[in-house]
């Protein structure tokens, strides 16, 4: 789509579009350039030295048993948050879409925890499972449940997915209800019609319709977990114990700036950038078919 | 039924925001005894009176009442500066023909791919080379690149009359005057929900300060908070950080409940 009436001018779009463009360029292109390089060197720590090693670092990342757990862990931990935020996130906006007049209002009861930071949900959190001060943590205990988050790698695993879910349901719920409301009454009055039973017509008519929701759902929940729980992570467990909550994006961020490893590191960025461009890709595909649904 | 499961998830999700405010109304020994107790207690007014002015924890960190200053600064600037650059780099691509237009759209649309998280060390050496450490520059603008912001414009834009444009031009308004007398007025919605939800996109942040501020003078509430509890250990004072931690959600929650139909809107526009 063009515009056909339009202004004149050269200089006067440059200007408009240089702020952007300068941003762009230094804090995006230019870094991500160093990222190629540098995950094409070894560099000693201090900068002193460099050599090019081709794609030995790849190699190196590929082969390195710390980063295929680091891989792992994030299998699991996306897996767990996609599908915990999405199941519960659906199963209440199907409840709030029963009572039209209370969707609303549940909306605005459910919406809030969006706001909290991740770092935020985590203290939270870390506040109820807390071993020898945590209402549920203590709580854990008294029944014979060894809880510790701080030294046992599952119970670190299930409390930073308990608070990354936590804050992801709200934002899940809006665009189910949203998609729950969007399907016309007619389709499920003659469902009903037919006899189909609650259960069933969720299964064969609502949850085919809103599958271009869900899908588009899936892609952004991975990319959260994936990226932006790393506060949840460095608040909680700082990745352990014993690396058991090592995501991929934490391992970038202790290789590069406490190990200063850098080479290492940017070979590392340059495959999460990859694996950002193909969830973008997926996404986009997704919202066209959203769009002509 | 329906609402029962409704409410039961309600519950839920506020259960830790409940648990959060009884425990930032008691005193340490009470919390650190392990009886942390259903209602609140007596102890509020003192517990957020020593986190908002010396900061909380063993280990007194700023106090609250700077570091909320510096989150606002920094989410304000984040959502303003996101908002200014990108509808002047929309406006551009739209409603002028140059050269190289096309590009330097696709230069900035590219950037959606390459989240702060994933460049985070190449930018952050970019930062130290330009000397922008402890800065409010260096903070802020790395940030306030987005993609997003252009596309919602652009397609905004879009959607303008071109018969807007022709009236404009022959009343002899040039593209400025245009822009300030009928784009921007055109575009208030838009941009009050883009700004709620950069607004606690730029509160929320948390690795970028975190490597880029070292000066606690700068520290930001949600970075400070995550420090106060350090090992979360049972010895810490549970009091005045969960007493922080009401202070570092409260703004974000605030703006969302007050503005509600601009947050689900800029949710819905700018994630599609």
């Amino acid at each position: 789509m063009q515009k056909k009436v339009i202004f004149r001018g050269r200089l006067l779009p440059i200007a408009l579009l240089a702020p952007q463009l300068a941003v762009t360029f230094v804090f995006f292109f230019w870094p991500a350039g160093q990222a190629i390089y540098q995950s094409l060197l070894r560099e000693d720590a201090f900068g002193f030295s460099r050599e090019f090693v081709g794609l030995e670092n790849f190699q190196e990342v590929l082969s390195d048993p710390t980063w295929l757990n680091a891989a792992m862990n994030t299998v699991v931990f996306s897996g767990c948050v996609a599908g915990l935020a999405l199941g519960l996130a659906l199963f209440l906006a199907v409840q709030a879409d029963k009572s039209l007049r209370g969707a609303t209002v549940y909306r605005s009861l459910l919406i809030w925890p969006y706001a909290v930071a991740p770092a935020v949900a985590a203290v939270l959190w870390l506040f109820l499972f807390q071993p020898e001060v945590g209402m549920i943590g203590r709580g854990l205990r008294a029944i014979g449940v060894p809880w510790d988050y701080r030294l046992n790698g599952n119970h670190a695993m299930i409390l930073v997915v308990i608070a990354a879910v936590w804050k992801q349901i709200a934002y899940n719920f809006i665009f189910f209800l949203a998609g729950l409301q969007s399907i016309p009454a007619s389709v499920l009055e003659a469902a009903a019609i037919d006899g189909a039973r609650p259960a069933r017509r969720f299964w064969t008519v609502i949850f085919p319709l809103l599958s271009p929701t869900t899908f588009f759902l899936l892609v952004v929940n991975l990319t959260y977990a994936f990226f932006e729980t790393f506060g949840i992570i460095h608040a909680l467990t700082n990745g352990g114990p014993a690396k058991a909550t090592e995501t991929l994006i934490y391992k970038v961020y202790v290789d590069g700036v406490e190990n200063l490893n850098l080479g290492q590191s940017a070979a590392q960025s340059v495959i999460l950038m990859i694996i950002v461009i193909a969830l973008t890709a997926i996404q986009f595909r997704a919202v066209e078919k959203k769009v002509h649904y | 039924m329906a609402h029962g499961a409704l409410i039961l998830g309600v519950l839920i999700v506020a259960f830790p925001i409940w648990m959060t405010l009884v425990g930032s109304t008691h005193d340490a020994g009470t919390i650190g005894r392990g009886d942390v107790p259903l209602l609140p207690g007596s102890h509020g007014a003192e517990n957020f009176g020593i986190a908002w002015n010396e900061g909380g924890g063993r280990t007194r960190t700023t106090p609250a009442g700077t570091m909320l200053l510096n989150s606002l600064i920094m989410a304000v600037l984040i959502a303003v500066g996101k908002i200014a650059i990108s509808i002047l780099s929309a406006y551009a691509v739209v409603f002028f023909r140059f050269p190289l237009r096309m590009a330097a759209f696709w230069a900035i649309f590219i950037t959606l791919m390459l989240p702060v998280e994933v460049r985070i060390i190449p930018t952050f050496q970019v930062i130290v080379d330009l000397g922008l450490v402890n800065t409010w520059p260096g903070l802020v603008v790395p940030l306030i690149a987005s993609a997003t912001a252009t596309l919602l414009f652009r397609q905004f834009f879009l959607t303008i009359p071109d018969e807007f444009v022709e009236a404009a031009k022959i009343d002899g308004a040039g593209p400025l005057r245009f822009l300030k007398d009928v784009v921007l007025p055109l575009s208030l919605t838009n941009i009050a929900a883009l700004f709620v939800i950069l607004f606690i996109y730029g509160w929320n942040q948390y690795l970028w300060p975190l490597l880029i501020i070292n000066d606690r003078s700068m520290e930001t509430i949600v970075v400070g908070l995550s420090k106060m509890i350090g090992r979360g250990d049972s010895q810490n004072d549970w009091n005045t950080i969960m007493a922080t931690a009401v202070l570092a959600l409260l703004p974000p929650v605030l703006v969302v409940a007050l503005m509600q139909r601009w947050f689900v809107r800029g949710l819905t526009e700018t994630e599609k």
